[in-house]
This record gives structure tokens, sequence and C-alpha cells, in this order.
């Protein structure tokens, strides 16, 4: 019983509320203002505090702005600081009371202490008035060449928010160049860290209109910059190497030496005792790592013991994050932390949502030698006070059974679970017995015996009754009692209030009459007599269907109701590792907590720049047609863009004999789209593998270009493409939404290219040169996906391009789209051509 | 990169809100706080430190009963900003010296101009108290501490021991003493958080320390300190975190599973010598954090019997035996043990001539609870409870009731025994002679008997 949620703030009397006070005020301010007598400050100090302590509880004070300003005319630095706070705060709803204040902070941006022409210059540039941006182009400039580091800095921020107001005056003023100098040239690094941080948010801003911006987006992330930030790292604060780190994370560096140069640099960074500087140079090191696989492997071993002891050190909130991170490396990575399953057992004061995560891990981390332990310990929190978190235990055994490692002792323990008499408990294992049964038949003699013993009055919850039912049902043959049960729960047919159970029962008394037709058949005339009755929709269709099959003919009925069963080998997953991969893509970022993609819980435009997998993310969303996605479209809409689960895990395993990195996951999900299914077999089965190069031959030949067995770089025909095209990703995915497939082929890339492939972004500037252009990619090796788009010179006929190269096969396959279907054909061999070239030049 | 701080108090009011970039609309303070206190309608639950709300992210951590609140729309880190607030929190302690809501409203305006120099449009500029110092101008108010709950480990000390100057913790990195003089003197905590888990034979299931060395300094001039630890330390048990009960004992060396350590300490020659050399910042800070589950002693003995003692009646006995020296005494004492759902009454029986020892029966979530004010090393506690149940019980008892779980202090006494073995201070001249505190204790983190 909640109370209701009201009055959360009833005013206390240190929380005045009226105007009185606030005229009050202004007089005071206003007897005070032009006075020079002794003393003067401090009373003014007090109002200044009062006005200030009314607008933090949320009481207006704008309407003392004007004697506010008066006021400030002092010396005194923190009745200064004051001032700005207040001003701060309320220009931006008083646009012309603030051009009062642009004065005196004016000012005092030209005073001889730094610390006031740093202070003034910060409130300058926060009134966020926009007709006011001509005052703060002056001061700004001769702040960022101060000579006094704190007021750079505030300077540097300054542009930042003066791009805000008005970013067009940021440009022109040319801020930008000036920051990129300073970030390479000042001496003081949180200087530097702010020009960073400025001029990553300027430039992915301006990067969707201006290629200019794009480039030098791009040249963030190049050697010379990441370098020289790596090599100062330890004079950067610790939240600015945070910064740092996050950049060198997007930086692809060219072979496995530099790789390994960044890691032993970054290597002390895992023992800071700042956890956001840990998860930061954890994400760099499994970025970089990504395809080497043995090394990759070793950074998991690695990074294992700074992560518990960042989980075990620190706030409650602060190892909720860092334990949600080791979730996810766990879930990827069961394997490699199955003898660290102690460091996940539940303490018996821990939040609800942290102990979730660790049966989670739990659950993942049994394997062969852990099981018997991780079980008994389970079933210690099944007796558990905490109610949700038994029954999340009780599920996690389950769990641990249907993974298949010695079911027989779990199977005893579930049994058990049904013996201890409390409620939820007897339901929880009902429902899991169940599950059980349907990928172990065999075990159902033990099962039976047990279950035969439960009295259907004990359970109320409907899934378990379901459950329950169920079991009557398919096993009556076994259960002595089972048509009696069934016949009294169909009496009781008016307070069964689910209609799940209702359809279950009508379902298992049908079976049973299969089975013991003399003793069923009074039931199953009651059950179809009331469910034919019943209000239900849905009962009452499948009960008269039931009745009418059974008059048509009993033994089509049987074959229909009860046919044999297989048993069930895997449960659907309910997350697709195709999500997990993204998740984990965004390491060390919400994502990871809210186990989402970002796009799933971000508006697009706050949504981190430089992010290939988050513009691919952009993609998805705006393909769902509508702005509002709900989340089932979103997920189809990813299988459709990029790979599936399948396919990736299925390479994964053949490449490390069957050691993947992964979570067992969900077969059901293989059944999915043409190409997909191409991949798959083109990995799985080497024949066709082989033989694919021919089929692009077979189109070469077509078109008659005549082309030599071994790789094959054809000629390019005389389509001449714009190397300036532009289209933005929202007509993009019209335009692919709208188009039909014109061009659907397979292309091998050389062995060259698949190595260069390891840094994405090189294919994209290589396809660039050939005027072709990326407008979103994203996977990890072995599968890459890439939309590119071209367009006809002097044209505005656009081809548009999905193109998915596996490295391990070193094939692509590509699907084109065009408004000119009849140049498509020529653009094909064009596209082929730019790619078969990549790695080679 | 946040769009907004806030610190609420328990209740919800605002006492500090600041607002960075103007991404988020303002009322976000009122949805925050209306989600933390309804976040599942039974209220059994705890909503977690971040959740998203129409797409802004809620980041909080609690301190001293105040919510720290940070807002923003990106995805950002949640490490750095649970961090960032976090040390929010310890800069605005080390200035103000304690840490609560009176105190910060009696400051509000000194902790805005913080805010301003440690934020600027949502970025962190600095957190550290010895850079702020030279930004920030206003002088604190100091808030009486004696009347306060202080905040944090040192509290700790304040209790029991008479060796301890018990306001010097809680006095302000940058206001002057009321005579106008600082002290020279610097503080060194081992706090060591212990979980253990007994099984019902009293075997032990799982056992680990989590370490810190906290310290504290008043120095003035920066002077630089080498910290010496035992010199048979060694971190790392090879093949990883295997637990193992048996290959260590008896050897006397300390193993660390793994440590990580502030910024400031330079590690030289810690490989040669286990020494930690660092020129400490003003302000609390940890110089090191550890994890270790070698085998130790575990403080306490828990024996918890429960059985039937007639029709709706059963019989709880539980023993706390102390399995440390009689010249240390553990202090604030809690035990507690869930009981059957369908317990109706509970009678108390304590040892003749029991001192300081509270029991209690609550009704509500059907707890037994055992208060000691101290245990003297190698005593014995013995509680006894008679149970009255409203419906008869089939199963098993020992399945509806437990377990056992314990929480305490130990000042003067760590299970590790990880030392400071010296505490070396650069001489400015030869009359300097700050004070040092090298304090010890043990606190229960999850110290749990299964029955």
């Amino acid at each position: 019983m909640a109370p209701p949620a009201q009055s959360q703030r009833s005013p206390s009397p240190s929380q005045p509320s009226g105007k009185s006070e606030v005229s009050d005020l202004k007089l005071q301010l206003r007897q005070l203002a032009g006075s020079r007598a002794p003393g003067v400050d401090d009373s003014k100090r007090e109002l200044f505090k009062k006005v200030i302590s009314y607008m933090t509880i949320g009481i207006d004070v704008s309407s003392l702005f004007g004697e506010m300003v008066m006021c400030s005319a002092t010396s005194d630095i923190v009745l200064k600081k004051m001032c700005y706070l207040y001003v701060g705060n309320y220009a931006k709803v008083n646009p012309d009371l603030a051009l009062l204040t642009i004065n005196f902070l004016q000012r005092d941006c030209r005073d001889e202490d730094p610390m006031i022409r740093g202070l003034a210059l910060r409130s300058l540039c926060s009134l966020r008035v926009a007709n006011l941006v001509e005052y703060l182009v002056g001061p700004l400039g001769s702040g960022l060449k101060d000579s006094n580091s704190y007021v750079r800095m505030v300077a540097v921020m300054g542009v930042l928010k003066l791009y805000h107001i008005s970013a067009s005056t940021c440009i022109d003023a040319d801020f930008p160049s000036i920051l990129k100098h300073l970030m390479l040239h000042d001496s003081d690094t949180q200087v530097v860290a702010n020009c960073l941080s400025a001029l990553q948010e300027i430039w992915s801003a301006e990067a969707s209109t201006s290629e200019e911006a794009s480039r030098e987006r791009e040249a963030l992330i190049s050697k010379p910059v990441i370098y020289y930030l790596l090599n100062r790292i330890k004079e950067f604060s610790e939240w600015a190497q945070c910064l740092v780190l996050e950049l060198v994370t997007k930086y692809v560096p060219s072979d496995s030496s530099e790789i390994f140069d960044i890691m032993n640099l970054l290597e002390d960074r895992l023992q800071h005792a700042n956890g956001a500087v840990v998860l930061a140079t954890i994400r760099v090191f499994l970025q970089l790592t990504l395809s080497m696989t043995d090394v990759h492997q070793q950074v998991y071993e690695h990074i294992k013991a700074p992560l518990l002891t960042l989980v075990s050190s620190g706030s409650p909130e602060q190892s909720y994050a860092v334990l949600s991170h080791l979730h996810l490396l766990v879930m990827r990575a069961p394997y490699v932390f199955s003898s660290d399953y102690k460091h996940f057992y539940c303490q018996y004061n821990e939040p609800s949502y942290v102990k979730r995560l660790k049966l989670e891990m739990l659950t993942a981390v049994a394997n062969e030698s852990n099981t018997y332990e991780i079980v008994t310990e389970l079933c210690e929190y099944a007796a558990n006070v905490d109610i949700p978190i038994a029954r999340e235990s009780i599920r996690a055994v389950g769990k641990i059974a249907l993974q298949q490692y010695d079911v027989n002792a779990i199977v005893d323990r579930l049994l058990q679970f049904l013996e201890m008499e409390k409620d939820y408990v007897t339901a929880e294992a009902l429902v899991l017995v169940k599950d059980l049964l349907r990928k172990y038949p065999q075990w159902s003699h033990d099962c039976i015996a047990v279950v035969g013993n439960i009295s259907s009055k004990n359970v109320q919850e409907p899934k378990a009754k379901a459950a329950l039912i169920w079991m009557l049902g398919e096993y009556s043959q076994d259960m002595q009692d089972a048509p009696y049960v069934l016949e009294s729960l169909v009496e009781n047919w008016d307070e069964e209030h689910s209609a799940e159970v209702r359809l279950h029962l009508l379902t298992a008394v049908m079976k049973c009459f299969f089975k013991r037709p003399p003793e069923t058949q009074s039931a199953l005339g009651a059950a179809l007599a009331a469910g034919i009755a019943d209000f239900h929709q849905d009962v009452h269709d499948r009960a008269l269907f039931y009745y009418r099959i059974l008059r048509y003919n009993v033994s089509v009925a049987e074959r229909v109701v009860n046919p044999p069963k297989q048993a069930v080998s895997v449960f659907a997953d309910t997350q697709s590792s195709e999500i997990k991969d993204r998740i984990f893509d965004e390491f060390n970022s919400l994502s990871v907590l809210y186990q989402k993609p970002s796009y799933m819980f971000t508006d697009k435009e706050h949504r981190v720049p430089l992010e290939f997998a988050d513009e691919l993310g952009n993609l998805s969303i705006g393909e769902a047609a509508n702005n509002v996605v709900p989340t089932q479209m979103v997920e189809e809409n990813d299988k459709d863009l990029l790979l599936t689960t399948s396919e990736k895990e299925e390479t994964k395993g053949s490449r490390n004999n069957g050691s993947a990195y992964t979570v067992p996951y969900d077969g059901s999900s293989t059944s999915v789209f043409a190409s997909q299914a191409q991949i798959e077999s083109a990995v799985s089965n080497p024949t066709l593998a082989g033989h694919s190069p021919q089929a692009s031959f077979a189109i070469d030949d077509l078109l008659g270009l005549g082309i030599p067995a071994t790789p094959a770089v054809p000629s390019p025909p005389q389509l001449k493409l714009n190397t300036k095209a532009a289209l933005d990703p929202s007509t993009f995915q019209q335009k692919w939404r709208q188009l039909p497939v014109a061009l659907s082929q397979e292309i091998s890339v050389n062995p060259q290219g698949v190595a260069a492939l390891t840094a994405p972004q090189a294919l994209l500037r290589h396809m660039q040169s050939h005027s072709i252009h990326c407008i979103a990619s994203g996977g990890q090796s072995p599968n890459f996906k890439f939309f590119f788009f071209a367009q006809k010179f002097e044209e505005s006929s656009n081809y548009l391009v999905e193109c998915v190269i596996n490295t391990s096969s070193a094939k692509a396959q590509v699907k084109i789209k065009a408004d000119d279907q009849n140049t498509s054909q020529d653009f094909s061999t064009l596209f082929e051509s730019a790619l078969s070239k990549f790695g080679t030049s | 990169m946040i769009s907004q701080f806030f610190v609420l108090s328990q209740r919800g009011d605002n006492i500090v809100f600041r607002d960075y970039r103007g991404e988020v609309a303002k009322g976000s303070a009122e949805i925050f706080f209306r989600k933390v206190k309804f976040w599942k309608e039974d209220g059994q639950e705890e909503a977690p430190p971040v959740f998203n709300v129409d797409g802004v992210n809620y980041f909080h951590v609690k301190v001293v009963g105040l919510l720290f609140v940070a807002t923003t729309r990106v995805n950002v880190s949640p490490s750095l900003v649970l961090e960032l607030l976090q040390r929010i929190a310890r800069v605005i302690k080390d200035y103000l010296g304690v840490l609560s809501e009176d105190s910060l409203r009696k400051n509000f305006v000194l902790v805005y101009e913080l805010l301003d120099e440690v934020i600027d449009f949502g970025y962190v500029q600095t957190t550290s108290t010895e850079v702020l110092k030279s930004y920030v101008f206003n002088e604190p108010i100091v808030v009486d501490a004696a009347r306060l709950q202080p905040l944090g480990p040192a509290a700790i000390f304040m209790q029991g021991t008479k060796r301890m100057p018990g306001t010097a913790v809680t006095k302000s990195v940058v206001a002057n003493e009321p005579g106008g003089r600082k002290r020279e003197e610097v503080f060194v905590d081992i706090i060591e958080k212990i979980s253990v888990t007994f099984s019902s034979s009293g075997y032990i299931l799982t056992s680990e320390i989590d370490g810190t060395i906290q310290m504290k300094s008043y120095l003035s001039g920066n002077p630089e300190i080498r910290l010496a630890l035992n010199e048979d330390l060694s971190i790392g048990t090879g093949g990883g975190t295997v637990y193992d009960y048996r290959s260590s004992s008896g050897s006397g060396a300390v193993i660390l599973d793994d440590c990580n350590f502030h910024e400031s300490v330079r590690l030289d020659s810690f490989d040669m010598d286990r020494t930690l050399s660092l020129v400490p910042p003003d302000g609390e800070f940890p110089v090191m954090n550890y994890r270790m589950t070698q085998e130790f002693k575990p403080p306490f003995r828990i024996n918890c019997l429960i059985e039937e003692a007639g029709q709706l009646k059963a019989e709880v006995i539980i023993k706390v035996r102390a399995e440390f020296p009689s010249n240390i005494t553990a202090n604030t004492i809690a035990v507690q043990m869930p009981l059957p759902k369908y317990t109706t009454r509970a009678s108390f029986e304590l040892e003749p001539g029991a001192v300081g020892q509270r029991t209690d029966f609550k009704e509500a979530n059907k707890k037994l609870e055992w208060g000691l004010k101290k245990i003297v090393g190698g005593s014995e506690h013995t509680l006894r409870a008679k149970l009255t149940f409203s419906q008869e019980s089939h199963a098993n008892l020992t399945k509806e009731a437990g377990p056992v779980s314990m929480t305490f202090t130990i000042p003067m006494y760590n299970v590790s025994r990880l030392q400071v073995k010296y505490l070396q201070i650069a001489k400015k001249s030869s009359s300097y002679n700050p004070y040092r505190w090298v304090r010890y204790v043990t606190q229960a983190n999850s110290y749990v008997a299964r029955i």
C-alpha cells in the first residue's frame, strides 16, 4: 500500500514561498546598491545568499534582476560569484535585462586578476541569449590567448557554449581552428582536455553538413593526435584521462605492434582507483584486440582481477556500475570466469538489482565442475526471505538444468523444491519441471511421482497451474488419478479466472481422454460444454474445435491434439546476440546497465558522435517508418540491417575451434533472411563457398567482360560518378525502403583487402576514392556490414548498396538498388572493380 | 557530460540545484524523486542507481541520507558519473568538515562555488580539493560536529577507544581552528570489510576481505610521505582467485588477490620493499584498495539452533563466540535472524547478568534482532528465544528460518594482518614533527551463518 505521492515538498519554515519576501529583498537591495558604507559587502552577502536560496528552492526571484546588477559593482569576489550565478540563471528568460549585465561582465573580463577574468568570461558565455553573441566574440578571442591557464580553460568551454547559442558565429570567428591549435600546443592539460571535448562536440554537429568538419572529426582520431595525447596521459586529470581513452577506442592502429605498444602504455591504468578510468582502459583493450582472438582472450583474463577489486571497493552504486560490465563480459565468455563463481554469490544485504545480475552470472558460468556447488548455493536462496530473488534463484536452477550439466542431481533438487510447501517455490518449480520434461522426457517417471503428490488446490498462480495441468494431460497414463484431478478441475470451471489455465485444461482433458477414455469421458463432456459456453473467445473456439473434430473422427482428433512429441533441444533466448554485440560495442556506457543498445533509449540528437554503431542505430530507427519505434520493430529491423546471431556465432565458432566467446545462443533464429542464409551456407558449407567465385564470374561472363580466371579486376565501364555526392541518412533510408533490389551478387575480396578490414574505415576511404560513399557501417570480425551510396555524374540518379563482407570466407554479399534500373549493371561492375582493388592500392 | 546536478534531502527538497546545459527540463528533480520513492509498488525494491525516464538518464548516489543526483540525455559512462557524484560529496565534505543536510543548507553558496569550478558546461574540470582551494573563496560555516552523525569510515573511530582525537577527523580542510592555527597531522586508516558465509555445519563457504588504506592529510606544504607495508606482502595468487584454504595457512605471508592505487601514489620501490610514496593532496582519499580471499580467522563464530518445542512452539538458541584476543573489544554488534512467517510471538531469555544487550521481535517482517553494545575478545554470548506459531509447521524448520546475519565493528584489529610498518614524513625542519595516526578497524560487510 503505497501512500499517494503528494506533498513531498511541504513547505518548511525555512522555505517561504510568498511574494512579500521577494519585494522586501528588492527594497533592501536598492538601499545597499549605492552605499559605500563600511561593512556594506557583508550585508550584501547576506541578501545575495537569501536570493540564491530562494532561487534554489524554486521561488522566482527574476524580478530582482535590476537590483542584483546594480549591487554587483563590487570588488568582493564572493559577491561577484553569487551575482554571476544569479545572472546565469535568469538571463535566458530576461534577455533584455541580460543586456544590462554585459557591460560589467565585459569590464571584468579585462580585470587584472585572472580569477575575475575567468569568472566573468564564464558567466558571459553562460547567459544563453542569442542576441548577445556579438559581445562574446571579442572577450573569447582574448580569453583563448590569455597568459593564465585558468582563463584559457574557461575560454575553451566558452567557445563550446557560444557554439550552442549560435553555431555560425562560432564558426565564422574561426574558433574551432584556434582550439585545434591549443589542443596540440597548450602546456596545461585541462586546457587540452577541454579543447578535445569542445572540438568533438562541434565537429560532430557540423559533420552532417560540412565535409571539412567531418574530415576534422576524422583527424581527431589520427595517429599524430592520438599519440600526442597518449604520451601525456599521465599528466591529465583522471577525468581527462577517461576522455582521451574514449578517443583512443575509436583509433584504428595500423598493425599489431602498434596495438601492443598502446596496450603496454596503458597497462598501469588498470590499477587506477577510479573505476571510470579502468573501464575506459578495458574498453580500449577489448576494442583493439577484437580481431586477435588469442590476445582478446588474454585481455579477459587480465581484466578480471581489477574488475573484481572495483566491484568490492567503492560505494554500492559504483560497484553496481562495474558489476554490470562484469556481467556483460561473463555473459560473453562464461568459461573465462567459471572458476570465479564464488564471487558471484549473493550477499544477503545486497539490493535486488545486484542479486539479479549475480544470479544470471552464476547461471552462465555453471559448467561440469562447478554446477553442484552453484546449484547448492542457489537452493539456499530459494528459501530466502526475499521472495522475488527466491523465485529468480529457482528459475536459475532450472536454466542450469536445461544447460545439460549433471541434470540428474538438479532434477532431485527441483523435486525437493516441490516438497518445500512454500506456494511460490512450488509454483516456480512446477513451471521448471514442465520445461525440463519437454527437454528430457526420460525424467518423466521420477518427476511424475512427485508431481502427482501435489494437490492442485495448493497451486494458485496461473503459470504454475497451467504447467501442472499440462503434465496431468501429457502423463495421464502414468498418473493414477489424473482423470479425477482433471475432473475436479473441470467441475470448478467457473472459478478459474485465467483463460490460459482453462485452455490448458481443455487440451489436457482431451489428451487424457485419448489415453484413458472410460475414466475421462464424463470429464471431457463437461469440459467441452463449459468451454463452449465460455465467454472468452479463445477458450470458446478451442472447445468448439475439439468438439467438431471429435465428431468428425476421433483418431484424427488424436493425431491433431496429441501427436508424438520431439524433445525440445533449445529454448528460445530472449535477447538476440545481435543486440548483445551491439551492447558490447558500447562498452563503458549506459547501454551496458540498461542492457539495451543506445538507440533504444536516447534521442537522435543526443547520440554520441563518431560512433559507427550509432549511425547504424540511427538508420535502423529511421527505417522503422515512424519515429516512435516499438522495440519489437526495431529488433526486426536490426535483423534486416545487421547480421544475425547465428551467422556470427557460427563463423566465430568455426574460427575458434568451437571455443567461441559467446553465450550459448538460441538456434531458433536461424530461419531468417535469404542473404543471411546464403552467408551461412557459404560459411558452413565449404563446397558452396568454393563454388561461388564461379558464380560471380558467370555474371561477368554475362556482361561479356572476358575476365581472367583469378583475382578479377574488371575494367570500369563508362559510368561516371559524382565525386561530391551527398545524401542524408533519412533520404537513404526512404529510398532503401522504396526501391526494389536491382542486383544481388557475391564478390570475392582479395586477401590484402580482408587484412585491411581490421580497420573498417580503411574501406570507407578506399571506396570514397572511387566516389562511392559510406553512409553507415557496423559489425565486427568476421562480419562487417556497410551501406554505400553513389550518384551519377551530373545527374541526381542514386545507387544504394548494402554490402556484407565476411572476412573469414573473403566474400562480400552485395545488394544494389538504383533510381535508374538500366544502369545498375554498370554500377555493379564499377562497384566490384572498386571493391576488388581494396587492399591492393 | 552531465546536464544537471542536484542534491535532494530525504524528503525530496532541493538543497542545491545546478543546471549546466539547459537540456533537461526543470522539473527533473521532482520526476526523479517520485521515481526513486515509488520504484516498485510494494516498496520492497530499491531503485537502481541509474535509470531512464523519457530519454533522460538519472544517476544517483546516497550519501548520509542525501541524494546526489546528475542527469544527462547522452549515453555516457555510468562509472564516470557515479564516481563523480561520490567525489563531489567528498570534496564538499573536505570543505565543510561534516557532510549533512544541515551543513549543506548553511553553506550552499560555498557549494555552488565549488560546483561551478568542478563542472563547466557538463564537463568535469577538477575534483581535487587541493586545486579547488585556489578558486574558491567562501569560508565554510562549520557545523557543530558533536551533535551530528558524521560521515564516512572515520566515524567508527569515535566510539569506544579513547586514543582517538574524536573531532579532528570532522574538521574542514580549509577552515582554521578556533585558535587560528592549524594542527599538523595526518590520519591513515586501514579499514577492512569482511564477508564470511558459514555453512550450517560451521564450515566456511566463502570469505573475502575488502580493504582500503584511507588517508586524510592536514599537513601544510604537502610534504612527501612514505608508507611501508608488510615486507612479505604479495599480490596476485598466480592462478587467479581460486579459493584455497590450505596452501597459505600458517605461513604468515599476506597475499592480496589484487589492489589498486590513488593516482598520487608512486610505486617506484613498491616491488622492492613494499613502500608507497606519495605527496598527499588535501582532503580525504583512498591510498590503496585491496581484495583478499586468502584464508583468515573469522572474528566471530556463530552457532544457531532452531527446534520444535511442543505444538505451535519452537526454541531458537544463538551463540556468538568472539575469537580474537581479549585486549580487543568489538562494538555495536547486531545479530538478525528471519523467523518462520507464521511466528506470532517471541520471548527472549538473555544469559544471567547480561549488560548492554537488547532484543526485539519485528512483527512486520518476522525478524529476530539481538543487539550487543560490546563483546570482549574470547567471550561467548547466548540468546534463547521461545517462539509461538499461528499454524503448525509441516516442513523442516531450518528451511523456514534464517540465515543468521551479523554486523559489528572491531577497532584496532585487522584480520588480513596487512600493516603499515611505518609512516615517514619528509622533514621540513628539525622541529617539524606532525601528529601521525595509524588506525585499524574491521567491519562486517556480509557476515552470515546458515542454519
